[in-house]
């Protein structure tokens, strides 16, 4: 608790140090607390919930009027639908599964390939003017990438990138690249270079130095950094919507928002392909959630 | 062992900082030779420059007959010990001790014997079977010490290995490290910024400053005739007093009229400065025999001795060192004598020591 100056010196009998606000208020702040913080989970979680719910139930509950909170018959058709075409085979919405995963997951190891060792380095070395490019490199994340939609396009068209996976590959791992290096930098800081210079007196070269013993101190590090950026490249919409056209290239959030419009909407497919989309996002940040916190809490002990 | 020669040795990074403007050290075979100066002075720039984890920009470092400029570090036969104890935390101290071994390929009876000397020598019995995290800071710089000890290197560097300790430990470490390089007779390059240890540590010391060398000597020679008016300023607590003089009828005189032998060779027509220890002025009863009139601006008790620090109307107050058991109050009118031998003299000009 900060102490003012006057009540620091101050040189009265003691005072009593219990907060007048928690005194007074007692019992019926906490359920105020807790009634505000319903409500507030309420505001949040309800979509979700509501998404949840429209995706497992029959069309035409879908459309009750009044809505069916629980009343309605549960159905798993939805989730069929979002896998298999209803002529057989799969369906287009599965090949956009795929095709998220392929670009999330390429453009993710691609940003930490490159990042990484930039990091490293940035963090290691004297580098010319390394404030001025550091600064540069973040600079490219200040604008919203919407900015640069049309003129990316144009390029792209140049080079027969539209419509391309590896299109989108290369445009997230722009978009990450940066990001991982800030992000890795500062984990790359907190690991003590003498531990490569050690290794270096014992006889190994600065890169095997670097690889034998500062990336696995850096694992924590860079599982947190890939979340975010996994994230980043599964979530993103704009890009994927501007460069792609065809159901063989599309990732899932342009084909989802595709399901929307045309005459009627299938709104229980949307909501069930959407919690499809979301799912594998949480599982992962479920399972590296040890690696996220102790990526978050890496720079809080001092060495 | 080995000594060491550096040789005009300049280091500039690529983002223009000069961190080693001109270092020449000779350091002999079996000496504890220490690196003194603030931070940024480039004491331990120039030890990594010996250890091969710099490249110099220009210059040239031996390693006893061998030029090292171009050897990688693992080939110049040096071990090292870093501020930051530097020990690999998935590995416990025997496999710690054992790493540089292993990884020079040396067969396992020889490693397993090495490793056991040196942890006879370190005493580190009951650690040996445990990781870093487990350690103390002392235990793991014994352990760290120990790692430089079974490489048997020619030389070993030292990098603030101290500083992370608190002061208790710290001065346990140092006599141990003193006693260890007498009995290995071995040539070790000891960087610190704190000259308590580069006193008690050195054989011979060199004092840097903005990456130039100020002062090579021994402990007595630096303290007894700082080379410059830095070195003046940076050994000793409190600092030499700097105290204005001129040259009149044969003595130095200050502003507030205190009186000092002139060292023979003093040159003419230069502004003077004179450096005169804590420990060599006095303070006594007002009027006392040979002492100016001055005043007691304030006192340190510090147990074993009080500073007072007394203006006798010259530019800057001075610092005197006396026994606490000679006492004066604050404001008190006291005498200001003399009782030190030749002072040190240095230009002001030039910053350095004239005679």
């Amino acid at each position: 608790m900060a102490v003012s100056v006057d009540e620091a010196v101050a040189t009265g009998p003691a005072r009593d140090h219990t907060p007048p606000a928690r005194r007074r208020g007692g019992r019926g702040r906490s359920v105020l607390e807790v009634a505000l913080l319903t409500l507030l989970a309420v505001v949040m979680l309800f979509p979700v919930l509501w998404m949840i719910e429209t995706s497992i139930k029959e069309n035409r509950d879908v459309y009750a009027i009044p809505a069916k909170f629980f009343d309605f018959t549960i159905t798993l058709d939805h989730y069929r639908d979002v896998f298999v075409d209803p002529d057989g085979g799969r369906s287009a919405l599965s090949v956009s599964f795929l095709n998220s995963v392929v670009v999330a997951g390429a453009s993710t190891v691609l940003a930490t390939v490159l990042g990484v060792p930039a990091a490293w380095a940035y963090s290691r070395f004297a580098v010319k003017a390394k404030k001025d490019q550091l600064f540069f490199i973040l600079s490219t994340r200040f604008m919203p990438p919407v900015v640069v939609v049309i003129p990316i396009f144009l390029m792209y068209r140049q080079v027969g990138l539209i419509d391309n996976k590896l299109g989108l590959i290369l445009i997230y791992s722009a978009f990450n690249v940066p990001f991982t290096i800030w992000m890795m930098k500062g984990f790359v800081d907190e690991v003590p270079a003498e531990y490569e210079d050690a290794a270096m007196l014992d006889g190994y070269t600065r890169l095997q130095a670097f690889r034998r013993f500062t990336l696995p101190l850096l694992v924590p590090g860079i599982a947190a950094t890939a979340v975010f950026a996994l994230i980043f490249s599964w979530n993103e919409f704009v890009f994927a919507t501007f460069l792609t056209s065809s159901d063989d290239v599309r990732t899932a959030p342009p084909a989802i928002a595709g399901l929307i419009g045309g005459t009627t909407t299938d709104w229980g497919l949307v909501a069930a392909a959407s919690v499809v989309f979301a799912l594998p996002v949480l599982v992962f940040a479920y399972l590296v959630r040890k690696h996220l916190i102790a990526g978050v809490t890496l720079g809080a002990v001092r060495r | 062992m080995a000594g060491i020669e550096v040789t005009a040795l300049h280091k500039r990074y690529p983002d223009g900082t000069v961190a080693v403007d001109h270092v020449d050290l000779s350091i002999g075979d079996g000496e504890l030779f220490v690196m003194l100066g603030p931070s940024g002075c480039g004491k331990t720039t120039t030890l990594r420059a010996i250890a091969g984890l710099e490249r110099q920009t220009a210059g040239d470092i031996r390693i006893g007959e061998t030029l090292v400029n171009d050897l990688p570090p693992a080939e110049r036969d040096i071990a090292m010990v870093f501020q930051f104890y530097a020990l690999y935390p998935h590995l416990k101290t025997r496999d710690n001790l054992a790493f540089p071994l292993r990884a020079e390929g040396l067969p396992k009876p020889e490693v397993h014997e090495r490793v056991n000397e040196a942890a006879r020598l370190m005493r580190l019995g009951p650690l040996m079977d445990r990781r870093p995290r487990q350690l103390s800071g002392g235990e793991q710089q014994r352990v760290a010490l120990a790692r430089a000890l079974v490489r048997r290197p020619r030389a070993f560097l030292m990098d603030e290995p101290l500083t992370n300790l608190d002061a208790e430990l710290r001065a346990d470490m140092r006599t141990e490290i003193k006693h260890l390089q007498g009995e290995l007779g071995a040539t070790m390059v000891y960087v610190t910024h704190d000259q308590v240890e580069a006193m008690s540590l050195g054989h011979r010391i060199a004092i840097l400053n903005k990456g130039r060398v100020e002062q090579i000597g021994t402990p007595l020679e630096v303290y007894d005739r700082p080379a410059s008016l830095f070195c003046a300023a940076f050994i000793g607590s409190p600092p030499m007093n700097l105290i204005e003089v001129e040259v009149a009828d044969g003595k130095l005189r200050s502003q507030g009229g205190l009186v000092l032998t002139p060292p023979p060779g003093l040159p003419r027509d230069r502004r003077l400065v004179a450096g005169v220890r804590p420990e060599a002025l006095e303070v006594a009863e007002p009027g006392a025999e040979e002492s100016v009139p001055a005043r007691v601006v304030s006192v340190e008790w510090l147990g074993d001795e009080i500073i007072y620090v007394v203006d006798h109307g010259g530019q800057r107050d001075v610092r005197v060192r006396m026994p606490p058991t000679v006492r004066f109050a604050t404001d008190a009118k006291v005498g200001l004598r003399h009782t030190g031998g030749t002072p040190a003299v240095y230009d002001v000009s030039t910053e350095e020591l004239v005679a």
